[in-house]
C-alpha cells in the first residue's frame, strides 16, 4: 500500500499581532514547526503501513526551508518525500494550493490512501484535504475519528459529525482527514534522525507538473484574493450593574438576547 | 518572481520594503530588490514603497457577472430537524439578496425532505429546491457533491451559504473545487458589493487579524459562516415563495462511499467542549442549592462547572472543576455564580467569549474579567433568572 501523507510547515506561534498603526504584522522570530494536526496523519499512516504493509510518502508544499518538515517526518517513520516549491506557487489560496499537491501527487503516481490532517494551524480552514480529493477524483472522508478495519482492498472507518457519527467503508484510491486524539502520534527518533541523515528531500517545481499552464498556480490560479488585512476590534467594553434583582435580571435576559443565548 | 513587480527605473533601493517585510522575503542583492518563496503576497511592500515602484501582476479572466443570479442556502438537517444555522443563514442570504436584488434559494437534499423543505419558506426563502431520493439518506461528500452540482447548474446562484458544521465543511470545498471558485472559511461578516462581489471578512492567525476576502473572478463565490455568527431570519407573515421538486438524475447517484452504519452520539459532558457553562463557587453556600445553579446550565442547553472548593468540598467532581488544578475552558458563554475569581481560576477561563459574573463584592476580581459584571445575591438573582428563562421559553 503506498501512503501519502499531506503535510505543512506552520508559524511555531499563532501570536502573530498587527501594529494598527502601520498595519505591519508583528511576528515574534521566524521558528516555524509542522502543523500539529499533521502529526495525527502521520500517526495513522504509519498503523496502517504496520498493518498492510507498503510506503509512507510525505508531501509538503512550501519555501524551500519547508524541507524541515519533510525531515521531521523521515525521524518519525517516512519513507520518502517530496517538497513541492516553486516561486509561480507563491500566493496560493484554497483551490491553488489543492491543485498544486494534486498535480504533485499525479506526478508522484501509484497512490492508493491519501492522508490529511484534519486542518492547520494558521489558515485553519480544513478545506485543503477535500479539495485535493476533488481534484483527483477520488472519494473522501473527513473528520476520521477511528479505523475500524484496514485491509488492501478497502478501510472503514468512522466520520464524526458532531451531533453524529457514520462509519463508511471505501475503496482505494480515496482520501482521509484525521481528526485530533486519533492516536498518539510517535516522537521522532534519534535512531531513525541517524538512519535518514542521508535521505534526500525529492524536490517538485512548476517544470515537474503535467500542467504548463502558468495560469492556474499561485496568486493567478486563486480564485479569492485578500483584499486587506486589519486588526480585530480592540478590547472589549466592560460593564458593572448594580441595582434591585429585577433590574438586573432583566438586563441579563436582554444581554442574552442579543448575544443569541435564548 | 512571482506576482510581485519591483520596477528598477523608480526604485532607490532605500531598503524600506525589506524593513516592513513581516516574512523576510525581500532582499536587496547586487543592487536590486529580490522577493524570494517566502512572500505571501501581503502587498505591504506595495503599500510602503515611498517611490510607488512596486506593483503586483494580474492577468485575469473573469466570467460574466450577469449569467449568475441568486444567493443559495444550503439546508442541513438531521433527523428530521433543521440545523439552526441555516436559518442564520436564510437570514444573512435575505439581506444580501435584498441589496442587488436577486432571489433566495435554499437548497435541501436527502429522504423526506419536502415538508422540511416547504417549512424554510416561512422565513423568506424564494425558492426551495428539494432534492429527494432513498440514496441521499447519509451524507456522503461525493454524492452530495454531485447533486449540489446539478442545483448550480440549473439554478446558477452568484453567492452560495454553507454552515461551517462537519457537514459543511467537508461538502463545500467539494463543490467549489468541482466549479474551479473560491471558498472562504468561517466568514464573520458579510457584505455585498453592487456588483455582485460577496465582500468575506473571517479572522486569520488564530484570531489576531482580521483579512478581507474577495472572489472576483468567478463564480458563484462560496462562504461557509459558523452556527451563531449571523442573525436568525423571521418568520414573514404572508410568505410567498415555492417548493420545487427538481430532479434526482439516477447517473449522479454514484458514490465511492459505503454507509455502514450510523447513529447519533450522546450528548457530550466535557466541561472543556461545552459551549455554555455556568460555574458555582465559594457563594453556594451548600449542596442541595447547585440544584439552581444546574437548572440555569439546563435552560441555556450548558453544563455546570465549578471552582476548587467545591471540589475539594466534594460537592462535585473534579472533571467540573475549571482553574490551574482543574480544566482550562472557553466556551463562547459562561456565566459564574458566587465566584471570586481567583487567579488561577479565571487564567482558565478569561478567553470565553461572553462572560458574565454574579457575585455580591463589588470589589471581587472576577469582575475584572467579565464582560457583564452583575453586584448581587446569587440567591436572589438566580431564582428570578431562572423564572423569567422559563417563561421565555414557554412562549416561544
Amino acid at each position: 500500500m503506498r501512503i501519502i501523507v499531506c503535510i505543512k510547515q506552520v508559524p511555531g506561534t499563532s501570536k502573530v499581532e498587527m501594529d494598527p498603526e502601520t498595519g505591519v504584522l508583528k511576528r515574534s522570530g521566524v521558528d516555524s514547526k509542522m502543523n500539529p494536526y499533521d502529526l495525527y496523519a502521520l500517526e495513522t499512516a504509519f498503523r496502517v503501513k504496520e498493518q498492510v504493509g507498503g510506503s509512507v510518502i510525505v508531501v509538503t508544499m512550501g519555501p524551500p526551508q519547508a524541507q524541515a518538515v519533510i525531515k521531521e517526518a523521515y525521524m518519525m517513520g517516512a519513507d520518502e518525500g517530496y517538497l513541492v516549491s516553486d516561486p509561480k506557487f507563491v500566493g496560493s489560496d484554497v483551490l491553488a494550493t489543492s491543485f498544486t499537491l494534486s498535480q504533485a501527487i499525479r506526478k508522484i503516481g501509484g497512490f492508493d490512501l491519501i492522508i490529511c490532517g484534519k486542518q492547520t494551524t494558521d489558515g485553519d480552514t480544513a478545506q485543503v484535504g477535500p479539495e485535493l480529493a476533488e481534484l483527483l477524483g477520488i472519494p473522501h472522508v473527513a473528520w476520521v475519528k477511528n479505523i475500524y478495519e484496514v485491509s488492501n482492498d478497502k478501510i472503514i472507518v468512522e466520520q464524526d459529525l458532531a451531533e453524529s457519527y457514520e462509519v463508511v467503508e471505501m475503496g482505494y484510491p480515496c482520501l482521509i482527514t484525521i481528526e485530533k486524539d486519533i492516536y498518539q502520534p510517535r516522537l521522532p527518533s534519534y535512531k531513525l534522525k541517524l538512519a535518514t541523515a542521508e535521505r534526500a528531500v525529492n524536490i517538485l517545481t512548476h517544470k515537474d507538473l503535467e500542467e504548463a499552464d502558468d495560469s492556474l498556480f499561485g496568486l493567478e490560479g486563486s480564485p479569492t484574493q485578500v483584499e486587506r488585512i486589519f486588526p480585530p476590534e480592540v478590547k472589549r467594553e466592560q460593564f458593572l450593574w448594580e441595582g434591585a434583582p429585577d433590574e438586573l435580571v432583566e438586563k441579563i435576559v436582554e444581554k442574552l438576547h442579543e448575544t443569541k443565548f435564548v | 518572481m512571482g506576482s510581485i513587480l519591483v520596477d528598477g527605473s523608480k526604485c532607490n533601493l532605500c531598503g524600506k520594503c525589506v524593513d516592513q517585510c513581516p516574512f523576510g522575503a525581500i532582499q536587496i542583492d547586487l543592487g536590486k530588490v529580490i522577493i524570494d518563496n517566502g512572500c505571501r503576497l501581503c502587498k505591504l511592500c506595495i503599500k510602503n514603497c515611498p517611490e510607488g515602484a512596486i506593483s503586483l501582476l494580474k492577468t485575469q479572466k473573469t466570467v460574466d457577472k450577469n449569467e449568475w443570479n441568486g444567493v443559495l442556502v444550503y439546508v442541513e438537517h438531521l433527523e428530521g430537524e433543521i440545523h439552526p444555522v441555516t436559518l442564520e443563514l436564510i437570514g444573512k442570504a435575505r439581506q444580501l439578496a435584498g441589496e442587488i436584488n436577486h432571489p433566495v434559494y435554499a437548497l435541501i437534499m436527502g429522504t423526506d425532505v419536502i415538508d422540511l423543505g416547504k417549512g424554510l419558506l416561512e422565513y423568506g426563502v424564494d425558492r426551495v429546491l428539494a432534492y429527494q431520493d432513498e440514496a441521499l439518506r447519509h451524507f456522503r461528500a461525493d454524492l452530495y457533491t454531485n447533486i449540489f452540482e446539478d442545483c448550480i447548474k440549473e439554478f446558477k446562484p452568484s453567492i452560495v451559504l454553507v454552515g461551517a458544521t462537519s457537514v459543511g465543511r467537508s461538502l463545500a470545498p467539494r463543490v467549489a473545487a468541482r466549479f474551479r471558485t473560491g471558498l472562504t472559511a468561517d466568514c464573520t461578516q458579510l457584505e455585498v458589493r453592487p456588483n455582485t462581489d460577496l465582500v468575506q471578512i473571517r479572522p486569520a492567525f488564530g484570531g489576531n487579524i482580521m483579512a478581507q476576502i474577495v472572489t472576483v473572478r468567478t463564480r458563484p463565490q462560496f462562504a461557509t459562516v459558523r452556527y451563531k455568527v449571523m442573525e436568525k431570519a423571521d418568520r414573514l407573515r404572508k410568505p410567498g415563495g415555492e417548493i420545487i421538486r427538481c430532479q434526482v438524475k439516477p447517473e449522479r447517484l454514484q458514490s465511492g462511499l459505503k454507509v455502514i452504519r450510523t447513529a447519533l452520539r450522546e450528548k457530550q459532558e466535557n466541561i472543556s467542549d461545552a459551549e455554555v457553562l455556568v460555574v458555582a463557587g465559594r457563594g453556594v453556600k451548600n449542596p442541595a442549592d447547585l440544584g439552581m445553579i444546574n437548572e440555569l446550565a439546563e435552560l441555556l442547553n450548558g453544563q455546570l462547572a465549578c471552582t476548587r472548593p467545591l471540589v475539594e468540598a466534594g460537592w462535585l467532581p473534579y472533571t467540573k472543576q475549571i482553574g490551574l488544578s482543574g480544566r482550562t475552558v472557553k466556551p463562547k458563554l459562561i456565566i459564574t455564580c458566587g465566584v471570586s475569581g481567583a487567579i488561577q481560576f479565571t487564567a482558565c477561563m478569561s478567553a470565553a467569549e461572553q462572560i458574565f459574573a454574579i457575585n455580591k463584592d463589588r470589589n471581587a476580581p472576577i469582575f475584572k474579567v467579565a464582560h457583564y459584571g452583575i453586584v448581587g445575591d446569587i440567591y436572589q438573582i438566580i431564582p428570578a433568572l431562572i423564572a423569567k428563562l422559563k417563561k421565555e421559553v414557554r412562549s416561544v
